[in-house]
């Protein structure tokens, strides 16, 4: 790790403030890519500016079927969040499966849409649950907020808050595990509102990163079963293919994760 | 036995210091004045080196000094070896290229050292190396071993055209060809044994501290065999003399053959510490270690085997292409050699059998030995054809291994070995038994109902632990003897130390030997210390690798116990007045048989240390050593059969039930044993699974360079395993002993890889068979 400057911020003014003074800042959330990106030196800010104690960052608020998440709440606090789980159990279940407890009682929900990983779970809940992305400045639909791989529309400097999102009526996530990192080789997060509104979202095998599957969302708004799915191809041309799958097989396992989603929602 | 003699089931005395992080590693170590090394590597698979500019790096803060492999080489420092040589079939010995522990003029492969940082702090040395301007001149890369041997590739050593190292055969050609011609059936099939990380928990270190006093050279490093470590460093590399050495490997976190050989960093430390003047320690860290630790396996085999129309086994033919890397590693060549083609007859009487194996250069890290060693690259290769030829004969797997299982003993096979004891229906019984092998087909069955494929494999393996005897080994090549030594040193408060030259890093050596004179003398085990693993303590030894701890390293401590006893009961007798024949040693007393005289272990050893009163022309003091030399190897073997089920929508294989039935010979401590086996096991599985090393094949880039993409078995991934043990005693030791190490890592990757093909309905699958590679062959035809 190259020498770098650490800040306590106290608040999202803060936070904001500490980073614009940095020569080459990086916010600092759980630290669990940050930190060993930088032991590896592939990183090296020259200030970090910790978001953890930035109250107003943390913690689960759910108001009817309104869900707030302050983007510091861990991994962790999502998975055993009873409130939470009340209106929407599949993003506790999600949440639960992150890495290994060290990574969930260290890992943001912040942190890790911020960073989009391919295979990061979180990006598939956000795009399912239709859910805002809420930063120092603005809201963003989290169908503009995931650009591409480990790509976002967050502006230099731009702090995520919070994630809001209204809970829908039945959701699960299904998730095949990479077997050497488990995360996400393939992984479906299935939505259905209360209008008969469908979003299926995948991550872990698009080769742009997490993105909807407009076909299996179109078969399961006609019919909510896993036979709905039955017809609908899924395109290997645009998913990824790296030594622990290939697309063809990353396409098979998009179907059976989304069918096994539906039967679980 | 005694609660804690032979046979009992005691807690392991190291685990109370390993439990609390009490344990005394390499890493731990710090002198006075101690700077910290950083390896400046190379990003190149192959390379020339134009240029190395340390200039920059020499001037930065905390640096004391950069170093290459052209003072390297100015100071005499000598190349690493390869302490095995092989003859090809034409005659001509293996052609060794050459390694400098760091290289000047070509890197060979990513990770290959080329230069050395000592500085403050490992923060300032890694500044420091990486303002080391290396200059590259990047030439073409090969990382496949049948690929390399085609004309055209690029050539790593001008020492070996073709990148062949050797052509080697063992057994008979012509009768295996005549088997094979007059055959009623024969099985052919491709096996390719995969590539795997060692992946010990504690990485590789060392600290090199020069004493400018006495021209003394202390190593600490975490090695298998320090002694040996020692001899080679002396006699080859010409670092110092033995006198002037002490090398010292404290605790191990885990070797599994990574730590046997001498590597570049150990050298260049040692070396480093006299030309900047301070101790200089380094430590790998998880990259350094998937790029640089000796890998294991990788062998792709094509098997023909001969059947009569009786399915007895006439002739075995293989022919074996082995990569060995970039460099041959100190006993790369022995692995696919005398450890591999000699137990190709495997628990079957086949009367003709031909292998023959070619090694290869290419531009990946040196492979060497890895827990079974040669082994399991048999093992896989014999009960995969086995468990095909019976698809293929339609007979059941069990049935054609019992017609052929050899069932006099001694036998000679065709390939050198001879099998002393064994019993290899008694360990197929007891496994098929376990694993309700008769009541498959019900479970397959109902399995199918919930969709899913159910397999069930077997394996019957046998294996070779404590290599020897000294000189058969020296007259096939390896440049050691194969002996080990114990020294048993009775306090004269009749505590004793044990002194051995085998060394323990997960081995549970201390618990062990400590058993042995527990057993002898009915002393408690906490009044046995066992001391190894440094050079100025214990005489010269051959370490702990291929399972020889029990069968040579216990044997060497029985000698030396003999010879104390015989003393303490002369002490004894002439103390009591009695005859020496008469007085027995139990509970701590040594008594005369038939009467209540006693005196205590504690007197007897007061007495030799006081010698006041001893037998006229007695020396005094008790303190005993030996050497052991063994007849033969010994032959563990056994049976293992897996039952899985494979989700045939994902590819995913669950293993039901793993069933270990082994043939150990006499056991010290089965809970000890059976560690050894679920360890074992899981590697096992794990290669069969899980793990696989892949390089990139355009540039030689290691692609799992980090348990992100390198796959290790996790205990969710792991059934609880069934194991039990019938055993044999071995005839050619004191203690009956065979070895158990390494058996479960040998004998379970056939057993899954046979359960799962079973369970697809497809043969045709590699190791790992990770859920990709099980969905395809599932939805493939046969
Ligand atoms: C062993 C291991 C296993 C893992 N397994 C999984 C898994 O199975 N699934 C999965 O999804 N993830 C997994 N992860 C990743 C984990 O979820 C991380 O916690 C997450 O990706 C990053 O969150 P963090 O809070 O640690 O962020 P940090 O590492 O602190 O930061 C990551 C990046 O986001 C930026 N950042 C952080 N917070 C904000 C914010 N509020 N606004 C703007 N930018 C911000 C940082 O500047 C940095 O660039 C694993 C990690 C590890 C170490």
């Amino acid at each position: 790790m190259y020498e770098t400057h650490y800040h306590r911020a106290s608040s999202i003014q803060d936070a904001v403030k500490l980073k614009q003074a940095a020569e080459e800042g990086k916010y600092l959330a759980g630290g669990m890519t940050l930190i060993p990106t930088m032991k590896q030196r592939l990183a090296a800010p020259t200030d970090l500016v910790d978001l953890r104690h930035v109250a107003e960052m943390r913690g689960i608020k759910v108001t009817g079927k309104t869900v707030r998440i302050g983007a510091a709440t861990t991994h962790s606090e999502v998975a055993s969040s009873a409130e939470l789980a009340a209106v929407c159990p599949a993003i506790c279940g999600l949440a639960s499966h992150i890495g290994d407890p060290h990574v969930r009682h260290m890992g943001t929900i912040g942190g890790s849409i911020a960073n989009n990983d391919p295979a990061a779970d979180y990006p598939s809940a956000m795009l399912a649950l239709d859910a805002t992305i809420v930063t120092d400045r603005r809201e963003i639909a989290a169908g503009d907020f995931f650009t591409g791989l480990f790509e976002t529309a967050l502006e230099d400097g731009e702090l995520v808050t919070a994630i809001t999102f209204e809970a829908p009526a039945k959701a699960a996530y299904q998730k095949f595990a990479n077997p050497a990192s488990r995360y996400a080789m393939a992984g479906v997060f299935v939505a259905r509102r209360d209008n008969g509104d469908v979003r299926v979202a995948v991550t872990g095998a698009g080769s742009n990163g997490v993105f909807r599957h407009r076909d299996m969302e179109a078969a399961l708004s006609s019919n909510w079963s896993p036979d709905a799915l039955a017809s609908v191809t899924v395109d290997a041309s645009d998913l990824l293919s790296d030594i622990h799958a290939d697309a063809t097989y990353r396409a098979n396992l998009v179907k059976v994760m989304a069918k096994r989603a539906v039967a679980a929602a | 036995m005694g609660v804690e003699g032979i046979g009992a089931r005691v807690a392991r005395k190291e685990d109370k210091r390993f439990l609390t992080g009490k344990g005394r590693y390499t890493d731990d170590m710090s002198v006075p004045g101690m700077k910290y090394a950083i390896f400046v590597r190379s990003p190149y698979a192959h390379a020339k080196i134009r240029s190395i500019d340390a200039a920059a790096a020499r001037a930065m803060p905390g640096v004391i000094d950069v170093l290459d492999g052209k003072q390297l080489l100015a100071d005499g420092i000598g190349n690493l070896i390869c302490g095995w040589m092989i003859h090809s079939k034409d005659g001509s010995p293996m052609k060794m290229g050459a390694w400098r522990p760091l290289a000047h003029e070509t890197v060979r492969y990513v990770g290959d050292a080329v230069a050395i940082v000592v500085a403050d702090s490992i923060a300032e040395a890694k500044d420091a190396a990486e303002a080391v301007v290396v200059d590259y001149q990047e030439l073409p890369v090969v990382t496949d071993a049948t690929k390399a041997l085609e004309p055209g590739q690029p050539q790593l050593h001008p020492e070996a055209p073709n990148n062949l190292i050797f052509d080697w055969q063992i057994g008979d050609p012509a009768a295996t060809d005549k088997a094979i011609a007059s055959a009623a059936h024969v099985t052919e099939i491709t096996i390719h044994n995969n590539r795997l990380s060692p992946n010990p928990m504690e990485p590789r270190a060392t600290l090199g501290i020069y004493d400018g006093g006495d021209d003394h050279y202390t190593c600490y490093t975490t090695s298998q065999n320090p002694h040996v470590a020692r001899l080679v460093m002396s006699a080859f590399y010409n670092v110092a003399p033995e006198n002037k050495l002490r090398v010292i490997a404290p605790d191990v976190g885990g070797g599994f053959g990574s730590k046997i050989y001498i590597y570049p960093e150990e050298i260049v430390c040692l070396w480093a510490s006299k030309r900047t003047g301070v101790p200089v320690k380094w430590t790998s860290d998880r990259t350094e270690a998937f790029l640089t630790d000796a890998h294991g396996r990788d062998h792709l085999s094509t098997v023909k085997m001969a059947f009569d129309a009786d399915n007895r086994i006439i002739g075995l033919k293989v022919d074996t292409t082995a990569n060995l890397g970039a460099y041959m590693s100190l006993f790369s060549s022995a692995v696919p050699t005398y450890l591999y083609a000699t137990l190709l007859s495997g628990q079957y009487d086949i009367p003709a059998i031909h292998a023959n194996v070619r090694t290869v250069y290419t531009n990946t890290a040196p492979v060497d030995a890895y827990r079974g060693a040669g082994r399991p690259e048999a093992t896989y290769l014999l009960e995969r054809t086995m468990e095909t030829a019976a698809r293929e004969l339609g007979v059941s797997p069990a049935e054609l291994r019992r017609v052929n299982f050899i069932r006099s003993f001694p036998h000679q096979t065709p390939v050198i070995m001879n099998y002393d004891a064994g019993d290899y229906e008694a360990s197929l019984d007891a496994a098929m038994q376990a694993s309700d092998w008769n009541g498959f087909a019900a479970r397959k069955a109902e399995a199918a109902k919930r969709g899913m494929k159910r397999g069930i494999g077997m394996s019957c393996y046998i294996e070779a632990c404590g290599i020897a005897p000294s000189a058969a080994v020296g007259s096939l090549g390896a440049g050691v003897g194969l002996w080990e030594s114990a020294e048993v040193r009775v306090n004269a408060v009749g505590t004793i130390e044990v002194l051995t030259g085998s060394h323990s890093h997960g081995q549970g050596h201390e618990t062990t030997f400590a058993q042995l004179v527990a057993d002898r003398f009915g002393v408690p085990i906490d009044s046995v210390n066992i001391v190894h693993g440094d050079t100025d303590k214990v005489q010269m030894g051959m370490g702990t690798y291929g399972s020889r701890s029990g069968a040579v390293g216990m044997s060497a401590v029985v000698k030396a116990l003999d010879k104390v006893e015989a003393k303490a009961k002369k002490i004894a007798a002439h103390l009591m007045e009695a005859d020496e024949s008469d007085i027995v040693i139990e509970n701590g007393e040594l008594k005369v048989a038939g009467t209540d005289k006693t005196v205590p272990w504690f007197q007897m050893a007061l007495a030799a240390y006081t010698a006041h009163n001893l037998p006229p022309g007695m020396e005094p003091g008790l303190k005993e050593g030996a050497f052991y030399d063994p007849a033969n190897f010994t032959f563990p073997a056994g049976c293992y059969i897996c039952e899985v089920e494979v989700d045939p929508e994902t590819g995913v294989t669950k293993i039901i039930q793993f069933v270990a039935a082994d043939d150990f010979g006499n056991i010290i401590n089965p809970m000890i044993v059976e560690g050894q086996v679920h360890g074992g096991l899981a590697q096992g599985i794990g290669q069969a699974l899980l793990e696989g090393v892949h390089y990139d094949p355009a540039n030689g880039q290691l692609l799992t360079a980090s348990y992100m993409d390198y796959a290790m078995p996790r205990a969710d991934d792991l059934p609880s395993f069934t194991v039990s043990t019938s055993n044999t005693p071995c005839p050619n030791n004191p203690l009956g002993i065979k070895g158990c190490g390494e058996a479960g890592a040998i004998g379970s990757p056939p057993a899954l890889i046979n359960a799962i093909t079973d369970a697809i309905g497809n043969n045709r699958l590699t190791m790992p068979a990770t859920p990709q590679k099980v969905w395809a062959a599932a939805h493939a035809a046969n």
